[in-house]
């Protein structure tokens, strides 16, 4: 090693041979010195190298002797020498989701019979439409949270769908979410569109909430150390979303609490379930819903009382061997009882000939509902669904206001047939056709094209 | 009187961590059973999912995040295998122990070079994972390595018992260098075999054991064979004949069945992890029925 360091050297040397004596002697005197210098240093090196090689080689001792062994693992470590990761490595997790369908179903809105409308989701638009596109990024903020943001693209408009950050340390089952997060009551609530089963929302969540139940404030959940799943969540919130209202929200305090338990385990390899109860209290203040009164002129009501839900529900899943990738069959249903009272205020509108005249008047409606769903992977990429759904508006107590309001008992109800192919998992198309009778006296047969496109981050096999 | 009662005190402390059994959920089955050789009755040990289901198409199921919530140490493949379901139970459970970067929490993959990085990450390509192959556990070469990474790690979760770990590795690298030597001798002759497989499960055994790899089943990866893929195949096996096509036992036998009987060379269904055939209940009786099995379709 020494004698070709030697070589090395003095090749290199060689083209100052051709410099006159004095100079040459003042070089070689150089040399010798820096030579001498660099052998140590370098000889010392060597001492180390060889060293650390023979720790290595004791402490690897019995494992892989063999020349073969070495020398592949020679290559694999060559291999796994990674170049350094991009400089936006710690950048969020992000996703998008593209959403869009062809509507082929009766003009105008179509709102449920006997209900308050919930939101102004109930539209639905026809022909070609584009549906919310999602933007979701979400990262570890550091070791003890991870934080996460879903907004929804629409004409001239972003909602933010979610913004919650979440503790990820406290330990002891507990897990505790802040900001504007999807509601954990019910089955379906914390799934976004693009995840649902159909191409839209069954009548359960259309007649309470609209879309979903969004909260802006704190959720607790505490997950019982048993063998049986076992779960508890309470969650306080500002409650300015139906069932709760603006102005509702609109104090110090929560608006809106709600708490719901989950039981769920496996039956066996192949079987799954999980079931529920949910609570939710609603204050809602002047919470404004648009009905046609009993001359049929579009009337803006105000409600102002107290709002109480309860939501239970129970999902079943099998899978043959629980592998869910060739055939798989779910089955979900929910069921829910809502009581508000208060007072309602139906604003003049005998302008337009309608027969409100600015009364306030108690209000008390006790409604009801429920859906249930079946969905069966029967090969790979292809699934089929049907699903039920059937509300009960109860009768309505209008006090006074029963001279303008209709307060009869209607029954909204609608038939759903599904089918849908996933070229991959990522993608999906799918055609639904829907008997939809929410409107009393109007049966309206509806065809849904819809695709869903996900691009980005893998996303999560929520149960 | 004082005495036995100290002694009865002493023993009740000295057996007590030993009853605290470290709690080990394990996201495939092999790396229960890796643990279980490691830790024998040290540890209470139960697998998120079975030979017979695909480890990437798993839900977040409320029995998984029962058993998460309560895991000492959480063992995973990592590289992506299980980004569907794995970041649900670690967030959903309330365990703190589990989260990545900490202690309880253990990815195979990350203790052993992986093959096949993609140079270009595109969803065109299929289900890519960046960190490269995650399926590692059909090389007995990596799972040495990972039992050594892993003894390690159940020694620093539970110290008292760290010098019973040691030796458990110790004698488990003992038997599995031994057999390791046996299997290679065995499988010399499937050196060269060319081979079609399913999905890129088997890389690693192919590697191991010079298996060549000239046909996948699936277009791209994760993405479902299809009939003109498949005939696309058979095609091209007329050029560069295989000599068998490989499948995991959770994976459907029918595409490979269609190409078997097209193309006139043999199907051969492996365990792919432990469980996933009669006599495959560890990672010894896993890599004896794999061997079997291949050389059985062997020229």
């Amino acid at each position: 090693m020494k004698k070709t360091l030697l070589a090395a050297l003095c090749a290199l040397a060689t083209p100052a041979l051709a410099a006159p004596q004095p100079e040459l002697d003042a070089l070689r005197a150089e040399f010798d010195h820096k030579f001498q210098a660099l052998q140590a240093d370098y000889e010392a090196r060597l001492k180390a190298l060889e060293g650390r090689v023979q720790a290595a080689e004791a402490q690897a001792g019995q494992a892989q002797a063999t020349a073969q062994t070495a020398a592949t693992t020679a290559e694999q470590t060559a291999q796994a020498a990674a170049p350094a990761p991009p400089s936006n490595a710690f950048n969020p997790d992000i996703s998008l989701i593209l959403q869009g369908a062809y509507n082929d179903r009766a003009g105008g809105e179509r709102p449920l019979s006997g209900f308050l409308p919930a939101g102004d989701h109930a539209h639905a638009e026809r022909g070609f439409t584009l549906d919310h596109t999602e933007l979701v990024m979400s990262a570890n903020i550091d070791p003890y949270l991870r934080g996460f943001l879903n907004l929804a693209f629409l004409d001239e408009e972003v909602e933010v769908e979610e913004a919650w950050f979440q503790s990820l340390q406290l330990g002891y089952g507990l897990t505790v979410k802040g900001g504007r997060f999807l509601s954990g009551i019910g089955y379906q609530n914390e799934k976004h569109p693009h995840a649902w089963d159909f191409a839209d929302n069954n009548l359960v969540y259309e007649a309470l909430f609209g879309e979903g139940l969004l909260q802006d404030g704190l959720q607790l959940r505490w997950l019982a150390p048993t063998e049986l799943f076992f779960e508890l969540g309470a969650e306080l919130a500002k409650g300015q979303f139906f069932p709760g209202s603006e102005a509702g929200g609109d104090k110090n305090g929560a608006g809106s609490w709600a708490a719901f338990a989950h039981l769920g385990g496996d039956v066996g390899a192949s079987h799954s379930w999980r079931t529920g109860l949910s609570y939710l209290k609603a204050r809602p203040r002047e919470r404004e819903g648009w009905v046609d009164d009993l001359n049929d002129v579009e009337a803006l009501t105000l409600f102002s009382g107290d709002s109480r839900t309860w939501l239970a529900d129970f999902v079943w899943k099998w899978a043959p061997n629980g592998n869910p990738r060739e055939r798989n069959f779910t089955f979900a249903a929910e069921y829910f009882q809502r009581d508000e009272n208060g007072d309602l205020t139906c604003t003049d509108n005998s302008i337009e000939g309608g027969a409100c005249l600015d009364l306030t008047d108690a209000y008390d409606s006790d409604q009801s509902g429920w859906y249930a769903q079946a969905v069966y992977q029967f090969m790979p990429r292809w699934r089929v669904g049907t699903r039920y759904s059937r509300l009960s508006s109860g009768s309505t107590d209008f006090g006074l206001n029963a001279a303008s309001l209709d307060g009869d008992r209607y029954h909204p109800d609608r038939w759903s047939l599904m089918t849908d192919f996933s070229p991959s998992e990522f993608s999906r198309f799918r055609l639904q056709f829907n008997r939809d009778e929410v409107l009393s006296g109007d049966t309206d047969n509806q065809l849904i094209l819809q695709y869903i496109m996900s691009l980005g981050s893998h996303g999560a096999h929520q149960f | 009187m004082r005495t036995l009662f100290l002694s009865a005190l002493m023993s009740f402390l000295l057996i007590a961590p030993a009853q605290a059994a470290l709690r080990v959920l394990a996201c495939e089955p092999e790396w229960a059973a890796l643990t279980r050789e490691l830790a024998g009755d040290l540890a209470e040990v139960d697998s998120a999912t079975t030979a017979l289901q695909d480890p990437h198409r798993i839900e977040a199921r409320p029995s998984l995040l029962a058993k998460a919530r309560r895991a000492d140490l959480l063992i995973c493949t990592g590289a992506e295998l299980e980004a569907g379901w794995l970041p649900l139970l670690q967030r959903q459970a309330g365990n703190g122990r589990i989260q990545p970067g900490q202690p309880g929490y253990f990815e195979g993959s990350a203790q052993v070079p992986l093959l096949e990085r993609p140079a270009q990450l595109d969803r065109a390509q299929g289900d890519l994972h960046a960190a490269g192959n995650p399926h590692v556990q059909l090389d007995p070469r990596r799972v040495a390595k990972i039992a050594d990474a892993l003894a390690q790690r159940l020694a620093q979760l539970d110290p008292p018992n760290a010098a019973r770990y040691a030796e458990r590795n110790a004698d488990f690298q003992k038997r599995w260098q031994a057999a390791s030597e046996r299997w290679a001798e065995q499988g010399a002759r499937l050196k060269g075999v060319a081979v079609v497989v399913h999905h890129k499960s088997f890389s690693y055994l192919a590697d191991w054991l010079g298996l060549v790899v000239v046909g996948d089943l699936e277009p791209k990866p994760g993405v479902e064979p299809s009939a003109a893929h498949l005939a696309a195949l058979l095609e091209s096996l007329k050029g560069h004949p295989a000599r068998m096509i490989l499948h995991a036992a959770y994976q459907s036998a029918q595409p490979s069945a269609w190409l078997s009987q097209k193309a006139g060379i043999a199907a051969v269904e492996l365990p792919y992890t432990v469980g996933g055939a009669p006599g495959t209940d560890d990672l010894f009786g896993l890599f004896e029925v794999t061997l079997a099995r291949l050389l059985s379709a062997a020229p």
